[in-house]
């Protein structure tokens, strides 16, 4: 079965150790967010928070969830949404900020 | 549903090397409709607390920081255990792959247990859904993300129970992986409802 060796070949299994790493980069990560929200940065404490949360989100798809090994397909798949999810956020924003009388 | 759409395409006439990935694709299309789920929510969290940061800053200090954080870890490393069992069951490994399986369902009843806690003490405060919008969106963000724990337990209960039958192995493991997927995407949600809600406010 020549699909079947296809599979084998390219199935990528993730090492304990690798899997370590990433769940000490995750809890460091962790930390640092907690820390950072004791710390005032003004408007600056959202950005900070969210961008600690997309890298530890990145972490996790990446790794845990092996889309760093996925083909191209499913990148578009796992992407996708992502860029509603932006569009959604960015036009309701764009759409109650720009009202003349807020109901 | 993650195991029951492979089982089901076991009679089919399909090569298991596209029967594995199909099934994997068709788990990444559900997670991104569970994206754009929790998405609205986010985007009313958004305006919101754009509209009324005093209020929101204010209102989060309710919220129990250490208990979120213990949750945050309990979550983390659930997503490790049950990343763990995927590469055991890989490897051929029933018995590991099992184990990890278990810790993981573990750590997700844990993680309820804390938000029952959190929940009690916030009604024994008088803190409703109804009491203002930050709470009313903390009750709708953390619920909506609490039913998805449920769900991702009685998943991982059901394949905890197939992979001590020894239903699964280093060749055929998609259920494994697809409850690993829906698992990390629990775990992914709550990296970022923790920071919103706990943290910043």
């Amino acid at each position: 079965m020549a699909s079947h060796s296809h599979s084998d070949k390219h199935e990528h299994i993730t090492t304990y150790k690798t899997y370590f790493i990433v769940w000490a980069v995750l809890m460091v990560l962790t930390v640092i967010t907690v820390y950072v929200s004791y710390v005032d940065f003004g408007a600056l404490n959202v950005v900070i928070a969210m961008g600690v949360a997309s890298i530890k989100a990145a972490a996790v798809a990446l790794f845990f969830m092996h889309l760093k090994f996925e083909d191209s397909i499913t990148w578009v798949f796992a992407l996708f949404p992502l860029g509603l999810l932006f569009l959604l956020i960015t036009m309701t924003f764009v759409d109650t900020f720009t009202r003349v009388v807020i109901p | 549903m993650a195991e029951a759409g492979a089982d089901q395409s076991h009679g089919h006439h399909m090569d298991p090397a596209t029967e594995y990935s199909s099934s994997k694709l068709g788990m990444w299309l559900f997670l991104g409709t569970e994206i754009l789920l929790f998405g609205g929510l986010f985007a009313a969290y958004a305006i919101f607390h754009a509209r009324y940061p005093e209020m929101f800053f204010e209102q989060h200090l309710e919220l129990n920081r250490t208990m979120g954080a213990i949750n945050t870890c309990v979550l983390i490393f659930s997503s490790l255990t049950m990343a763990m069992g995927v590469s055991a069951i890989k490897w051929g490994k029933q018995k590991t792959a099992a184990t990890f399986i278990l810790i993981t369902i573990v750590c997700g009843i844990i993680f309820g247990v804390v938000k029952y806690f959190e929940y009690s003490a916030k009604f024994e405060h008088h803190i409703y859904p109804d009491t203002s919008i930050f709470f009313s969106l903390y009750f709708l963000m953390t619920g909506l993300h609490m039913i998805h724990v449920f769900i991702g337990l009685a998943l991982l209960a059901v394949i905890f129970v197939l992979t001590l039958k020894g239903k699964f192995n280093a060749k055929y493991n998609t259920p494994i992986e697809l409850g690993g997927l829906y698992w990390h995407l629990v775990d992914l949600i709550w990296i970022y409802l923790f920071p919103l809600l706990y943290l910043v406010g």
